[in-house]
């Protein structure tokens, strides 16, 4: 991992790797579960919307060096998820612009977009062809990916409905960090699986971001002692808006004296 | 969102970077660029295809009969509507009725398959779609690739009927691709204005199946499409059916080359369902993330 001076000096070379300008992000819920002719109908008279607006992100800018490392931390509803979903391109800004140089992957709380009926393996296929990698490239990397789920070959050929929610997440994390992204987007899907394999999870971490100086991760986690392991620059997001960038250590501070939690409750909190 | 790949990138970002760039740009009501956007769809090409080929093998998978279902379903089916014909005309069908129910029964469940598929593609996509960017349109796409792979065994049926009626064969049979073409690019512009407006009105699939009943007896399926004409007069011309139906089995069972007006007819309805489809899920597609 690059050291916190480091980066900086990477700062002049290289352009960023994302880079956020005035970023906000506004969307629609609708109250009612679920939108239907009769509901709209209902209220086509009566002008009356049953809508809500979310106002996710406001005004969010920030650029990201290459080789960083940046942690995000925030509040339940701080609008995490979905800066990592704008950066990913998957939901569309509402005002200003993201620059995304570089390929980029996703490992989001909500896991890969798995077809229960299907395999692992024909998963795994899916996947990577919808992430936009051609089939050799998949198959090249069947190998390794499967290994790194530790799960035998004839379960990977099972249907995935059949999987325990752990094997499941095996699979998501194991997709997802052997795609070789420059850039990696990952939101709170270290969580997953036994002991064991959360070892193997965090080794698979350290071994893309701190071995590998060149890569790009945005890492969002509750697990504060981890950003200051793993990070080398991190920012705190509060209902929306950007309040503090910098170096992981000073954030982390701030975060958590706004927070009210003592430092010794935060590492039991600790959960990567 | 576009991606680009410029030379000059290069000198600024580390060496082993892909050379790609992603720029996100607010455009709620506004159209991507149409260039990179036909790019993406074109190298995710194996994905349509992927999807679609998994589509099929995981519907029939649990049944006894399994895949053989591909080719008995239309059979049943060209059975129970030649019963049913049979009883309401008390027994008399003109020349070459069954070859022509068949052309016309197979055709209208690509199209109407296509739509039934493709309404809940995009919804059914929920995780796909939370977390990985791509093009929208292949969804509904892969449902239109699925029923055009159901379509074909029921090509291979249809020719034994064909055969074994005794209706002609020759070179102008040829002169069925183009209906297909035709048929196909329909079923797709149909596929994607349903999976739309299923993201906003979630009752869309629950009406389609009485739509697609009704839409059946109204096209030229249990009957000629000259019959059609007879009665309706120029009003068949609202029906896309009545020209893309009606030239499929004119060239099929009629043996005749299909008129100018069904083959033109059909394209124009075929080609514009197809760019307003399109036209109409795109433009909202960057939506689905925040609907789901």
């Amino acid at each position: 991992m690059l050291s916190v001076s480091e980066l900086q000096a990477r700062r002049g070379v290289y352009e960023p790797a994302i880079s956020v300008e005035n970023l906000s992000v506004t969307y629609r819920v609708a109250i009612d579960r679920k939108q239907t002719l009769r509901s709209a109908a209902k209220r086509l008279g009566r002008r009356q919307r049953l809508v809500k607006e979310v106002h996710a992100l406001k005004d969010v800018s920030f650029s990201v060096s290459p080789g960083a490392v940046m942690g995000i931390v925030g509040a339940n509803g701080a609008g995490k998820s979905t800066l990592m979903r704008a950066v990913a391109g998957i939901l569309p800004p509402s005002k200003g612009r993201i620059v995304v140089n570089g390929r980029v992957s996703t490992l989001l709380a909500l896991g890969v977009g798995f077809n229960g009926a299907l395999s692992g393996r024909e998963n795994i296929l899916l996947g990577g062809l919808a992430a936009g990698l051609s089939r050799r490239q998949i198959e090249q990397r069947f190998e390794a990916i499967a290994d790194f789920t530790g799960l035998d070959i004839d379960i990977l050929e099972r249907p995935m409905r059949t999987y325990s929610s752990g094997q499941y997440s095996r699979v998501a994390f194991a997709v997802a960090v052997h795609m070789e992204p420059d850039v990696l987007i990952v939101d709170e899907a270290l969580s997953a699986g036994d002991a064991k394999f959360k070892k193997r999870a965090e080794a698979k971490m350290r071994e893309l971001v701190v071995e590998d100086s060149s890569r790009t991760v945005l890492l969002v986690t509750h697990g504060l002692a981890t950003i200051q392991k793993m990070c080398n620059e991190a920012i705190w997001l509060h209902e929306g808006r950007l309040m503090k960038h910098g170096q992981p250590g000073h954030v982390t501070r701030d975060y958590m004296k706004f927070m009210a939690v003592q430092e010794s409750e935060a590492t039991a909190l600790e959960d990567i | 969102m576009s991606i680009s790949a410029t030379p000059s990138d290069a000198a600024t970002r580390p060496d082993d970077y892909s050379p790609e760039r992603h720029v996100y740009e607010p455009h709620r009501a506004g159209m991507p660029k149409f260039g990179p956007y036909v790019r993406q769809l074109w190298h995710r090409r194996s994905f349509l295809w992927e999807l679609s080929r998994s589509n099929l093998r995981t519907a029939n998978q649990n049944t006894a009969l399994g895949q053989l279902w591909l080719v008995l379903n239309p059979l049943l089916l060209g059975a129970v509507y030649f019963l049913l014909v049979n009883i309401l005309r008390g027994g008399e069908h003109p020349d070459n009725f069954f070859p022509h129910l068949l052309a016309g029964l197979f055709a209208y469940y690509f199209v109407s398959g296509s739509m039934t598929a493709g309404a809940r593609s995009v919804t059914s996509g929920g995780r796909l779609i939370l977390n990985t960017a791509f093009p929208r349109l292949l969804l509904p796409l892969s449902s239109t690739l699925t029923a055009f792979l159901r379509f074909l065994p029921t090509l291979v049926v249809y020719a034994v009927v064909h055969v074994v009626n005794g209706v002609d064969v020759g070179p102008h049979l040829l002169l069925a691709v183009p209906m297909i073409v035709e048929l196909a690019l329909f079923a797709a512009g149909a596929a994607f204005l349903v999976a739309t407006l299923h993201v906003y009105f979630r009752d869309t699939a629950a009406f389609l199946p009485y739509f697609v009943r009704i839409w059946l007896y109204l096209s030229p399926v249990l009957y000629f499409p000259e019959q059609m004409y007879d009665r309706l007069g120029a009003l068949s011309y609202v029906n896309p059916l009545y020209f893309l139906l009606g030239g499929w089995t004119e060239v099929l069972v009629e043996g005749t080359i299909p008129s100018a007006t069904m083959l033109l007819g059909g394209a124009a309805w075929s080609v514009g369902l197809f760019v307003i489809g399109a036209t109409f899920l795109v433009s909202r597609e960057r939506e689905f993330a925040v609907r789901l």
